[in-house]
């Protein structure tokens, strides 16, 4: 037997090579080309009054100055609007170079290609650009007011306003016996990919060709935008992703200004040019995302029962809108959880302010969603005075509910509707994972040795594996080789060993035999690109379809040679043979050799083909109509809705009496993402999901001061957690099969980082006996928030969780 | 992300390194191990238009224990000092301490010297070199001097070293056998620069207390001695109440507001680390002393 692919926790292929340095990201690419650098605005908000480069002409090396005004044609022209909405009626996306306005400190003024980038950053430094400042308008609360405007036809600084409804909130709200009210804030943070973006074009003077490298979550997004920027044919372009240190979303979004910029001045110089972001251009001209203030009012009867759920939410979108409002949809409509929320109204407002923009990061506005939503199951446990697991338990959709259709749109603008689940069984396993029950026991043990626990849970439903579509085509080589390539790109998920795979399992070859290419648009240029979970989902499913039609042909080939039925034949280790006479037999290589009728035997395998020749039909051509030369399979995988993996976190948190400071003791993952394809993998993005989340939750803040600077923007003072801070992540599985694609998978990418700022809320409000209502949370904000609560501005837990205070 | 230009000087010996000094220094600024430095020319926060590379000067890199103190020539990288038997051997403290230098890479190339003349108030070198009462040795073409502590440190980031002199050394003295140390700080993050940070010295002589002296990190301009002596003095260790000494403390702190913590929090830790430290530095004196005794 083949040994068993599908399932094995088997070491990431591609690790080797990228942890000892033989990696190929985009800066280790292009050592010869010119280097660009960019002039960015110092201003939050500003007009371009006036741009001065003449002290920048004698810097030695200098090759071009480039503002708004010298860009010609579409080049010149604002950035598409990838996402349109109905309600996105304020839409706003910035031009590649800041045409009158800039709109946040970091916004490109302008471009300067040298030899290299210290020449280009000399010259950037003499360039003086006039700016008359404008009024900022930073943070929620002042782009709320409306008081002052971001773009000057905005009114309100409204981008889009949205409502949903499910049965009558209002109604049932009047009819529920308890109604609670909750204000709730989240900060911004980003994803923070230790690769920043970068981008490096090659103009093919003799062929009139663009080759684009992009550090990219879509290298057919890229290809297609920067076509259609240049007015090129899509056949004279192309885009490969090089190997990525991390996207998260920030390189989903797309076209950047210099990916736009860089291939246009590859172009117009004949040449090679190369820009690399640096640090500090990532943490103030690529994308942040979270900030959101909301309002939730619940209506719910004596056992904790949701009856209504009236959310409203103010979205801050930063200064431009390229992405669409993609992520305050995640919010109001990811927000419901595993829950059935009784009539349900969301209301949300997208908000400008004159920050940097906000596209898509890892959760993708679920984190928000959830804690709005895991707030208030617990703030209903503690006005019940019940179990906070009793009280979700009570809420759920059961698995007899399956499929259950919320009545929503979902971002993909198709019903919201749960394929599968079993979040009984999810909650039941994290419990015992935890130790849920036997927790008041040592609260009591810890509180009588002076120390302060406390307890927290997170439960949230991933829409995961969005469409359109993605693709896989399989290429059998006359040595056996198995060529594997999907459009989507990868920036570390593992997709070299996720994807060989699956199609060592559907095809019977071994894994060693089976390469995979990703984002390489001259192998693959149907592709959408690698976000939302989806890669396993969409790229996984397409390439077993792929597989099983390479399967088909290699044993109708094979029957035909070996003269027996193809149902007779099994492919185990690459070689195609007779169930239960093994001896018969060929290589899927020979099988290869045969598929393609040569003139020629270059080699063995084609020579040992000919002993399977029959004669030739001189009726029957060489490749039948029906028929092509080659051992390939190419298919799509499309599906009409998104899957829903689930998962439940649990912490127990240590704060201090005195000082504040808030640690981690245990942490505890529960996590259905059906089948795993490699559990080991699925750990891992479990793992560093969670780790962004312990960083979203304790640690990462942007902090812009009123003007609109942003005060840390480097890794000094933005604290991403280091191992140091990141607990032991205690992990078990569900794997409840999908019904909607031939795996049965569901995503798993961004799961770990999704509930972990309610969970930490959960376990900080328990321990300290008052909600928790703003996230992140530092040492110092707690101590402050415990002065309040000790000054009565702050009211303590009703019941402060009798349950699991007292021990059963 | 880019420095400007400068111009690279390698000297080879101290002779070389403060003659070029003398020509540059006033344009030009002493390369160590670059982990301050460095980041700050990337971000063009400061364009010298010379760099006084230091590195392969000779004779710079002597790590050495006398009977009256440790001395850390100018290539000594914090690791070396972290790491070496002998210098823990005779002052516990320094190895305390320097493992509080942000992470073992960094301390791999940087170098204590450079973190004394860098003098950062949330340094955590400059504020042994203040309790031990240390001296730092400097050379010039003009000649050699030596400074102590406290003339060098005169505000944040700020120092008695002139722009052609090199610091080719510090001595940290060692304290007497009745004398016990210890070190605390928090950060946000493991390895990160202190939110506070106190380091204690603590002299107990026939069971009671003689002397107790404190210096802090990230919660002063100038890292200094604080002597809380008078608030503990004649006092059993075991029996001492530390809080005695808060008064003292808060009137000695300056912390500052910043984006990580309020200068209230910072002055609430240094109290708390304060008393945690007092009370260490005390046990290890008793400790030191039953040790010698037995
Ligand atoms: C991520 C990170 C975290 C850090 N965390 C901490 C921390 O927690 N605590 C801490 O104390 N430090 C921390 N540091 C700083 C580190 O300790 C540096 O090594 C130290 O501050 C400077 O030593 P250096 O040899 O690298 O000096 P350099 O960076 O080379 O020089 C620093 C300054 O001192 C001058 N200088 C250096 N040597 C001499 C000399 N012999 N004579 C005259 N002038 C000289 C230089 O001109 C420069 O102005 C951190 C650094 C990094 C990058």
């Amino acid at each position: 037997m083949t040994t068993q692919m599908f399932g094995a926790p088997i070491r990431r292929r591609e690790d080797p090579r990228l942890v000892t340095g033989g990696g190929r990201y985009l800066d280790d690419l292009g050592r010869g080309a010119l280097a660009a650098a960019f002039v960015r605005s110092p201003h939050a908000h500003a007009k371009v009054v006036d741009i001065d480069v003449t002290d920048a002409l004698d810097v030695d090396g200098l090759v071009a100055i480039y503002t708004h005004e010298d860009l010609p044609g579409r080049v010149g022209e604002p950035l598409p609007l990838l996402i349109p909405h109905p309600t996105l009626t304020h839409g706003r996306t910035q031009y590649a170079l800041a045409k009158d306005e800039v709109n946040h400190v970091g916004e490109p003024v302008v471009m300067v290609v040298a030899r290299d980038r210290y020449l280009a950053e000399d010259a950037c430094a003499r360039i003086r650009v006039d700016y008359q400042p404008l009024p900022p308008v930073v943070g929620l609360e002042a782009a709320r007011t409306g008081d002052l405007l971001v773009h000057e036809d905005v009114p309100g600084n409204v981008a889009a306003h949205m409502l949903q409804e499910v049965g009558d909130v209002e109604a049932a709200l009047a009819a529920s016996p308890h109604v609670l009210d909750l204000d709730l804030a989240i900060e911004r943070s980003a994803c923070m990919p230790l690769e920043g973006k970068g981008v490096y074009a090659r103009w093919d003077a003799d062929r009139d060709e663009l080759r684009i490298y992009s550090s990219t979550q879509t290298s057919t997004g890229v290809r297609a935008a920067v076509a259609a920027k240049l007015g090129m044919p899509l056949a004279k372009v192309e885009c490969i992703a090089p190997d990525v240190g991390g996207g998260f979303g920030v390189k989903i979004n797309h076209p950047w200004p210099e990916e736009v910029l860089v291939p246009w001045v590859a172009k117009t110089l004949g040449t090679e040019v190369k820009w690399v972001e640096d640090r500090r251009e990532h943490f103030i001209s690529s994308a942040h995302e979270r900030g959101q203030l909301q309002q939730v009012r619940v209506g719910f009867d004596d056992d904790g029962r949701l009856l209504a759920l009236d959310v409203r939410f103010w979205h801050d979108n930063g200064a431009y809108t390229p992405y669409g409002i993609i992520v305050p949809i995640i919010t109001s409509t990811q927000l419901l959880g595993p829950y059935k929320p009784g009539a349900y109204r969301c209301e949300f407002w997208s908000l400008y302010t004159n920050t940097v923009l906000v596209t898509p990061y890892r959760g993708a506005g679920r984190p928000q969603g959830c804690f709005a939503m895991e707030r208030t199951m617990d703030a209903i446990a503690d006005e019940l005075g019940l179990d906070r697991t009793e009280v979700r338990a009570r809420n759920f959709i059961l698995p007899a509910d399956m499929p259950y259709d919320h009545g929503l749109l979902f971002q993909d603008g198709r019903p919201l509707k749960y394929d599968s689940g079993d979040f009984p069984a999810t909650l039941e396993k994290l419990k015992a994972l935890v130790g849920w029950d036997d927790f008041a026991q040592y609260r009591m043990e810890a509180e009588a040795a002076g120390r302060r626990v406390g307890l927290g849970i997170g439960c949230y439903v991933e829409g995961t594996g969005v469409g359109p579509y993605e693709g896989g085509h399989i290429q059998v080589e006359t040595s056996g080789r198995v060529n594997v390539s999907t459009g989507l790109t990868s920036q570390g998920q593992g997709h070299e060993t996720a994807f060989a795979q699956v199609v060592a399992q559907e095809l019977g070859v071994p894994i060693e035999d089976v390469f995979v290419t990703t984002g390489d648009t001259r192998r693959m240029p149907y592709a959408v690109g690698t976000f939302a979970s989806r890669a396993a989902v969409m790229s996984g499913n397409a390439i077993a379809l792929a597989a099983r039609q390479v399967r088909a042909k290699a044993l109708r080939i094979a029957a035909d040679a070996l003269e027996v039925a193809a149902d007779d034949l099994e492919i185990v280790d690459g070689v195609v043979r007779v169930k239960g006479a093994p001896d018969t037999q060929m290589s899927l290589g020979t099988v290869s050799v045969m598929s393609n009728p040569l003139r020629y035997a270059f080699d063995e395998a084609a020579q040992a083909a000919t002993q399977f020749a029959h004669g030739n039909d001189p009726d029957r051509p060489p490749v039948a109509e029906d028929d092509e030369p080659g051992l390939e399979g190419r298919d799509f995988y499309s599906p009409t809705q998104a899957t829903f993996a689930n998962g439940m976190h649990a912490a127990i948190v240590e704060t201090d009496p005195v000082t504040a400071e808030i640690r981690i003791l245990r942490y505890c993952v529960v996590h259905d993402c059906g089948p795993m394809i490699n559990p080991m993998i699925v750990e891992g993005q479990v793992h560093g999901g969670v780790a962004q989340g312990v960083g979203g939750a304790l640690y990462e803040r942007m902090v812009y001061d009123e003007s609109g600077q942003l005060l840390n923007a480097s890794f000094m003072d933005f604290l991403m957690p280091y191992a140091s801070e990141v607990p032991h992540i205690e992990t078990d599985h569900l794997e409840t099969p999908s019904p909607l694609n031939p795996l049965g998978i569901k995503g798993a990418g961004e799961a770990g980082c999704i509930p972990v700022s309610a969970v930490i809320a959960s376990a900080i409000s328990d321990a300290e006996g008052f909600a928790i209502t703003s996230m992140p949370i530092s040492p110092v904000e707690l101590w402050e928030l415990r002065r309040r609560h000790e000054a009565g501005e702050i009211p303590s837990l009703r019941n402060h969780d009798a349950t699991t205070r007292k021990p059963r | 992300m880019k420095p400007a230009p400068f111009v690279h000087h390698a000297p080879r010996t101290v002779e070389e390194a403060v003659e070029v000094l003398a020509r540059v220094g006033h344009d030009g600024k002493v390369l160590a191990g670059g982990q301050s430095l460095i980041p700050i020319l990337n971000m063009r926060l400061a364009s010298p238009a010379h760099l006084v590379d230091v590195n392969a000067v000779s004779g710079l890199d002597d790590l050495t224990v006398t009977a009256d103190a440790v001395r850390v020539g100018a290539l000594v990288r914090h690791a070396r000092l972290e790491h070496d038997q002998v210098v823990y051997g005779a002052s516990p403290l320094l190895r305390r301490v320097v493992r509080h230098v942000a992470h073992p890479v960094i301390r791999n190339r940087g170098t204590t010297v450079g973190s004394i003349v860098h003098a950062d108030p949330a340094g955590e070198m400059p504020a042994v070199l203040a309790l031990t009462g240390g001296v730092v040795e400097v050379a010039s073409a003009r000649g050699a001097r030596e400074i102590p502590c406290h003339d060098f440190f005169l505000g944040p980031m700020e120092t008695a070293l002139e722009p052609d002199e090199l610091a080719v050394g510090v001595r940290f003295p060692l304290f007497g056998a009745t004398t016990g140390t210890a070190f605390a700080e928090r950060a946000r993050r493991h390895g990160d620069y202190a939110l506070a940070g106190v380091a204690a010295a603590v002299a107990v002589e026939d069971g009671v207390v003689s002397s107790a002296r404190l210096s802090f990190v990230s919660v002063t301009d100038v890292p200094g001695i604080l002597d809380v002596t008078e608030a503990c003095r004649g006092q059993a260790p075991g029996e001492i109440d530390w809080s005695a000494c808060d008064d003292l403390v808060r009137e000695h702190l300056a912390p500052e507001d910043d984006i990580h913590a309020t200068a209230e929090y910072r002055a609430m830790l240094a109290t708390q680390l304060a008393h945690l430290v007092l009370a260490e530095a005390a046990t290890d004196a008793v400790a030191a002393q039953g040790d010698s005794a037995a």
